[in-house]
């Protein structure tokens, strides 16, 4: 997990996201030990209560689990989940600002949907 | 687990008031930064803390007492000035050794690995160290110093960018191995800005804001686009900084903005976007007296 931070969102959020991707490729499979508190802070400059705050977020999100002196672990079910979510914002997130840019270049759906076509479509 | 507060605390240089009736609270743990404006009053906020000099009114309280009666207090507390106040002959080694002997919890083994990993040699005289190397020292000194509360003042001050990364690395693991308070006082803000849970301003001897970083980002907002879409949207927010260029206009907005508002923004071809803490600071202090 290696993150070049934004500035578009809360540092905990883009940390928490960049686990989450880890478990989406398969990097951290079910019941896998993730990163700790410390090696998050450290490797990454950051403050230690904000690498507490996402791996808390990603508890209370029911992806990873603790386990009393000995780490955090993704949970069983925990791609599926975070699969379902991201699909449901894949719309806010992703198409909208796609459909305000092509709005503001005038081009039509037609023209959107032919440069997706173009690029071999959803692969 | 140590806590500080500050109550109402105030110190005259002549005609400047150098700290004007400053309240704050350090909670145990936390990683405060301390940010100011060249003169803001930082350096002396500190040294009244620590009681190098003292104050014209006011208390500073440790875990509760009044440190001017129990001055014991003070040596849970370790400064790192900008200042060396040992002997010039003294060797690495032996400064090392002699703070073993004066101060109980410091860590010696930590202090020579600090030493190996920054490449400082032991065998040099604090004559013979350059002035990057120096600030290392006390650095080092202070990280090892195992005080429940240190403050670094200045603590990159002449080291080369390598160097400021390994001891920011430090800085964490060290207060991730035993939580401690820590307060920075730096310009170098974009370079501590992730380090940090909570800000402390000081403008002209007084305390512009005390919040934790993410809540104030959060609070921020930067609107840009064409000068009268955001002028229009502006109007009646509070506005701390920003800039035109030609037609288009940035703004740093602090008073909060609503999703329905954002949105309208946006269709009209509005931009928003978060601040990060180094330019919020800039137009914060920029403001002719902050007042919160």
């Amino acid at each position: 997990m290696l993150v070049g931070f934004k500035n578009d969102k809360p540092i905990f959020l883009q940390l928490a996201e960049a686990i989450e991707d880890d478990i989406l490729s398969g990097t951290y499979t079910e019941d896998s030990q993730i990163i700790s508190t410390t090696d998050m802070a450290v490797t990454l400059r950051i403050n230690p209560a904000t690498a507490n705050k996402a791996l808390g977020y990603l508890v209370d999100e029911g992806s990873i689990y603790k386990r009393r002196g000995v780490g955090m672990f993704v949970m069983p079910g925990a791609r599926g989940k975070i699969l379902t979510k991201r699909r449901e914002r894949f719309g806010q997130y992703f198409v909208e600002p796609l459909l305000l840019e092509a709005a503001k270049l005038s081009l039509v759906e037609q023209d959107v949907i032919a440069m997706i076509k173009e690029r071999g479509g959803v692969k | 687990m140590t806590t500080i507060a500050v109550k109402n605390l105030s110190k005259r240089f002549g005609a400047i008031r150098a700290v004007d009736d400053v309240s704050i609270e350090l909670a145990p743990g936390k990683i405060y930064g301390l940010l100011g404006r060249n003169g803001a009053g930082k350096t002396t906020l500190l040294n009244l803390i620590t009681q190098k000099i003292f104050q014209d009114s006011g208390q500073v309280m440790i875990d509760g007492c009044d440190v001017a009666v129990h001055d014991a207090l003070l040596s849970h507390i370790y400064h790192m000035t900008d200042k060396n106040y040992f002997p010039d002959a003294f060797r690495v080694k032996k400064l090392f050794r002699f703070c073993q002997a004066f101060y109980p919890e410091f860590h010696l083994p930590y202090a020579e690995a600090l030493a190996e990993k920054f490449s400082l040699t032991p065998s040099k005289t604090l004559s013979q160290l350059s002035s990057g190397y120096a600030t290392i020292l006390r650095a080092i000194l202070a990280l090892a110093s195992n005080a429940p509360v240190v403050f670094f003042d200045e603590p990159v001050l002449g080291l080369d960018a390598a160097h400021r990364e390994l001891f920011y690395r430090e800085l964490i693991a060290h207060s991730c191995q035993s939580p401690k308070t820590i307060v920075i006082s730096t310009h170098l803000i974009d370079e501590v800005a992730e380090i940090l849970e909570e800000v402390i301003i000081l403008q002209t001897g007084r305390i512009a804001l005390q919040q934790p970083v993410e809540e104030l980002l959060e609070q921020a907002c930067l609107v840009t686009g064409a000068n009268d879409k955001v002028s229009n949207f502006v109007a009646g927010r509070t506005v701390v900084g920003g800039e035109t260029l030609g037609n288009a206009k940035a703004a740093i907005v602090m008073s909060p903005i609503t999703l329905d508002e954002r949105h309208a923004g946006e269709q009209a071809g509005l931009e928003f976007s978060r601040v990060n803490l180094q330019r919020l600071f800039i137009a914060l202090t920029n403001q002719p007296g902050v007042q919160r």
